[in-house]
């Protein structure tokens, strides 16, 4: 197990998030829209929809389709990135329409479609994490029926040592076993509707990196929760636009 | 040809499953039989077919000379790239690769990547200048359900067969076709991939079509008996934190009884 004088490059518990600032309706255009970020790494989500899909041929007669993209801003990383998508960028918007799906009621919207676009605007590890908590946000904010909100985090193991939230610095760690990387999304209730791997690891440390994403998705939650009462004090409990 | 499975077929597998029943008599962590068959193309650095019951692929290895990435100056380049191919599915279409063949090889990738089965570090010709780069390209030749698994088996076993060839070092030029005796370097242990799929309240392993059809979630962990270096979910249906763990301990099982199958062929 864990040594005791284990540390972190930036000295923070091994179940402590990085600062996160969380905050709703921040693309007035947009039918619901959001900001998450954690430590460096900032998202912003728009929503838009549910409206008729088109072409028509991709329409569901039986549910609405959840359509996320997730892009990087050419300079949210020191090595600029080229515009458009890519493989990764594919992946992850796929894997943000999984982890976001089951909590959606999208059999109430046949033929129609929910474009979600996440935007990451800086980049220090975290970012899938951070576009799928942003996302689910916005969906809340525009007002679309839900069954809860999913809270994503990345639980990480630094050599022996598991860690939640992890940082560039933290995600590139070589020392012993080196990192793993661990991107979890989960229900407000503790069903797992994302999860990837990346390092080496065993099955009772994936067992306790579950939980431990657990405790942080709960304190997620929370936050993610508080931004929308936030709005809707500030907006006397309604919303426009 | 069937295209796609009924719902009355699917209901049906359904109700089997309950009782523990699988179509084709299996055990829901019973793998079909698997057969692998090296060297399918001489032109290839290395190459395999895997058979899993009526499913399909082959994977060739071939190998380029090239510039290494700044971030690792004196490694060899991993690129994994997967094709569903039209021949082997009437589902599959011709054109640019659609999201599963994108997943496909990212998951591959990142299972070999992780577990640094291939030793990189060997692949340096001049650190900063020349490196190896290692292509691995799977190619589904019929498609029975878990595509996936069996792609992960494929490129173990042909990285396994895989000749370094000849390079004049002088020209900067690959004598393709001509092989010196020396492998790619690989590390003792052998891990490939596992996926487990969620089909009601049922967990399965190595799914026909028709199972893969009526999944609801998947989860694909690369690892080998003790150690997991990747893992993916794919598909949205949720699953609880106990159902991962039987996923954990499943798939650890069916490892260890894989690994001695597949030992057999790559003897």
């Amino acid at each position: 197990m864990a040594k005791k004088e284990f540390q972190r490059p930036d000295g923070r518990k091994p179940d402590e998030l990085r600062p996160i600032k969380a905050k709703v309706g921040v693309v007035p255009n947009a039918d619901g829209s959001a900001m998450f970020s954690t430590g460096d790494t900032i998202a912003i989500a728009a929503v838009y929809g549910p409206k008729k899909m088109h072409p028509q041929h991709q329409q569901n007669p039986e549910k609405a389709i959840l359509r996320c993209n997730y892009n990087m801003i050419s300079f949210s990383v020191a090595d600029r990135i080229r515009p458009g998508p890519s493989r990764r960028s594919m992946e992850i918007s796929k894997i943000t329409e999984w982890a976001l799906e089951p909590v959606l009621m999208l059999e109430n919207y046949p033929n129609m479609v929910i474009d979600v676009h996440i935007n990451i605007i800086q980049a220090d590890a975290g970012t899938r994490c951070a576009g799928i908590n942003a996302a689910s946000m916005a969906l809340a904010h525009a007002g679309i029926p839900m069954r809860g909100i999913v809270s994503s985090v990345s639980v990480g193991k630094l050599d022996k040592q598991l860690v939640v939230d992890l940082n560039k610095a933290e995600e590139d760690w070589e020392e012993g076993e080196g990192a793993t990387d661990i991107p979890i999304s989960m229900t407000s209730d503790g069903k797992i509707t994302h999860f990837q791997l990346d390092g080496k690891i065993n099955n009772e440390q994936v067992q306790e990196a579950i939980r431990m994403a657990r405790e942080a998705c709960k304190k997620i939650y929370e936050i993610q929760k508080e931004a929308l009462k936030e709005f809707l004090t500030e907006n006397e409990g309604g919303k426009n636009g | 040809m069937v295209e796609i499975t009924s719902n009355i077929t699917g209901r049906r597998i359904r109700e089997y499953l309950e009782e523990g029943k699988r179509f084709d008599g299996r055990k829901a962590d019973q793998y079909r039989e698997i057969v692998i068959e090296s060297n399918v193309s001489n032109k290839a650095e290395g190459s395999a077919r895997v058979k899993i019951g009526k499913t399909e692929v082959i994977v060739g290895v071939k190998m380029s000379v090239s510039e290494p990435y700044p971030d690792s100056p004196d490694k060899g380049n991993l690129m994994v790239t997967a094709e569903l191919l039209p021949l082997s599915s009437s589902r599959f279409e011709t054109g640019p690769p659609k999201f599963d063949a994108i997943e496909l090889g990212r998951v591959i990738d990142r299972g070999i990547r992780e577990s640094k089965v291939i030793e990189l570090e060997k692949l340096c010709i001049k650190k900063g200048e020349r490196v190896w780069t290692v292509f691995i390209d799977i190619y589904s030749i019929n498609d029975d359900g878990n595509l996936l698994d069996a792609a992960g088996i494929g490129a173990i076993a042909a990285l396994k067969n895989a000749r370094i060839p000849k390079y004049d070092e002088e020209n900067d030029a690959v004598l393709y076709g001509e092989w010196t005796d020396k492998k790619i370097p690989l590390s003792k242990e052998i891990p490939f991939p596992i996926t487990v799929h969620k089909v009601g309240k049922s967990l399965i392993v190595d799914p026909t079509k028709e199972e893969e059809d009526i999944s609801e979630t998947r989860i694909t962990i690369g690892r080998t008996e003790d150690t997991i270096y990747s893992m993916q979910k794919g598909a949205s249906k949720e699953i609880s934190i106990e159902e991962m763990e039987k996923i954990l301990k499943i798939t650890k099982k069916v490892w260890k009884e894989l690994n001695l199958k597949i030992n057999k062929f790559l003897k």
